[in-house]
């Protein structure tokens, strides 16, 4: 069996791990990033709209346009970061500290980092509703990655779920990919995501249904329609439900940290609603309650890609720190000060909320 | 194959085009692309069928996660086509139920 011995092991290398794995390897670690995936870039690569947030992220750009940025960050270090594509990480034993992985679907390997960034990301939710196991019934980014990544054409006619950035913004992909979109429906009485998505596919003829949701999918072995109905105040169906023609059903009603291996690691965790799960505890270097592990990005809680990254680099430069490695105090100023103007204003209340919920002082003053 | 043909945004590279078989089928995929990937652009969407309900399965997450497109690669079973890559001349098979390997000691269902 291979072994390998990084100084930093970065799990997942979507926009925080690559981050990440920058800092790290810039300030003078050897580092590791296992992929699950077969590339690297994480939900950046399934992105074709400008990003938004701010200019130091990148607003404005594209998102897998931001995935190679990246990509060529941690190509200028050479050796120093190896990448490991199509290698999932399965396990964390704490008492040898060993992280268990396997390379496809054949080989098992053992790592034994001296120091673990988690990035790995989320997963989507599923709502319960008859037949929403039916082949068709995708989540919206299964639907990206099939037209996005591999230029696959997802269905003929899509029932967009969920009127949240995602939701809008997979609708507008579709159109762009030549698919029509039937409605989208969205449970809560107003539009979830930013006005100027949902202007853009209200303008190409996309109804948005309100206070609307579905009822079950119709098909035997494969989607063929949908029954779907309008919702009272108490969101419970109102009047007769009716059936819309489509043979797929996008579900993107929201996503959730990607935790298990916090939780395998003891690592100290909490519910928290405003960041949509159960996230670890950390401090202001994103470092948790296991001292040989720092966390950034989603898996910490569902916020964006310009918070992930800063997130990334803050994580990556504090382990590279605990190992003794001379890092910039002044950038690390100036990352928390942009993770700061991120969160500011009405936008960011609610994960302001979230993170002061589980944000301690320092481990070592609270032990 | 069921490909976007133009895209305003996006250019798309493909690999080499190599054959495989699924259920017997002769089918064409990418080289390197994942499994499930090359069935959906066949119009293939039913990936396996569960072992207590015989329900129907496809894609949901496209990212290793949900267990959702397990099937049989060349005789191995659960393998998630959503992130395993085609090769020229596998051969996929439609997943019914838990699926068998074969152990050492001999054959466990
Ligand atoms: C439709 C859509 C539009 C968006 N638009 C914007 C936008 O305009 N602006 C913005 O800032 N943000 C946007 N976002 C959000 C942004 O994409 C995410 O917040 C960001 O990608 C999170 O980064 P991450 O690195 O934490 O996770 P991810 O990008 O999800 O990457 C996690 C990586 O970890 C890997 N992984 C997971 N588990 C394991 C494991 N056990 N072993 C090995 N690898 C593993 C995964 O394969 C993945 O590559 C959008 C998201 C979506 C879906
Ligand atoms: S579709 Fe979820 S694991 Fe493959």
């Amino acid at each position: 069996m291979r072994e390998f011995k990084p100084d930093v092991l970065v799990v997942g290398g979507g926009p925080a791990g690559l981050s990440a794995a920058a800092e790290a390897a810039g300030a003078g670690a050897d580092v590791l990033i296992a992929e699950g995936d077969l590339h690297l870039g994480g939900q950046l690569v399934k992105q074709s709209h400008k990003f938004f947030g701010s200019k130091d992220e990148f607003a404005g750009t594209r998102g897998f346009e931001i995935a190679r940025i990246l990509r060529e960050e941690i190509a200028q270090y050479g050796d120093r970061v190896s990448t490991m594509l199509n290698t999932t990480v399965s396990g964390y034993y704490p008492d040898e500290k060993l992280v268990t992985a396997m390379i496809g679907e054949e080989e098992y390997v053992h790592i034994s980092p001296q120091r673990i960034v988690l990035a790995s990301g989320a997963q989507e939710r599923l709502i319960p509703f008859p037949n929403n196991d039916l082949p068709g019934v995708y989540g919206a980014g299964a639907v990206q990655t099939l037209m996005n990544v591999y230029g696959v054409v997802p269905g003929k006619r899509v029932l967009m779920v969920g009127a949240g950035n995602i939701g809008l913004i997979v609708s507008y992909q579709l159109l762009q990919a030549g698919v029509e979109v039937a409605a989208i429906l969205e449970a809560m009485p107003r539009i979830g995501g930013y006005w100027v998505h949902a202007a853009k596919v209200r303008r190409l003829g996309v109804p948005i249904l309100l206070r609307h949701s579905i009822v079950r999918a119709l098909g035997d072995s494969v989607v063929t329609g949908a029954m779907i109905c309008e919702l009272d105040e108490k969101f419970s169906p109102t009047g007769e439900a009716w059936k819309v023609d489509c043979d797929t059903i996008c579900l993107a009603v929201g996503l959730t940290p990607s935790n298990e291996l916090l939780w395998q690691a003891g690592c100290k965790m909490k519910y928290v609603p405003f960041l949509c799960g159960h996230v670890p505890f950390r401090d202001k270097n994103m470092r948790t309650s296991n001292a040989d592990i720092w966390m950034a990005g989603d898996v910490c809680g569902i916020e964006e890609a310009s918070a992930a990254m800063i997130e990334g680099r803050i994580a990556g430069m504090s382990a590279a720190a605990s190992l003794g490695f001379k890092v910039s105090s002044d950038n690390f100023e100036q990352y928390q000060t942009r993770l700061g103007n991120l969160r500011a204003g009405e936008v960011g209340e609610k994960i302001r909320l979230g993170v002061s919920d589980v944000m301690v002082d320092g481990w070592e003053a609270s032990a | 194959m069921d490909l976007i043909n133009s895209h305003p945004v996006l250019d798309f590279s493909h690999g080499r085009k190599v054959s495989f078989s699924f259920d017997g089928r002769d089918m064409e995929g990418f080289e390197g692309e994942p499994i499930a990937v090359a069935l959906h652009a066949n119009g293939v969407r039913v990936y396996r069928n569960t072992p207590e309900m015989k329900r129907p399965r496809g894609f949901f997450c496209a990212i290793g996660k949900c267990s959702s497109c397990f099937m049989v690669v060349d005789g191995v079973p659960n393998v998630r086509t959503c992130v395993t890559p085609l090769v020229r001349g596998m051969k996929v098979e439609t997943q019914n139920g838990r699926g068998t390997v074969s152990l050492l000691e001999g054959e466990v269902s």
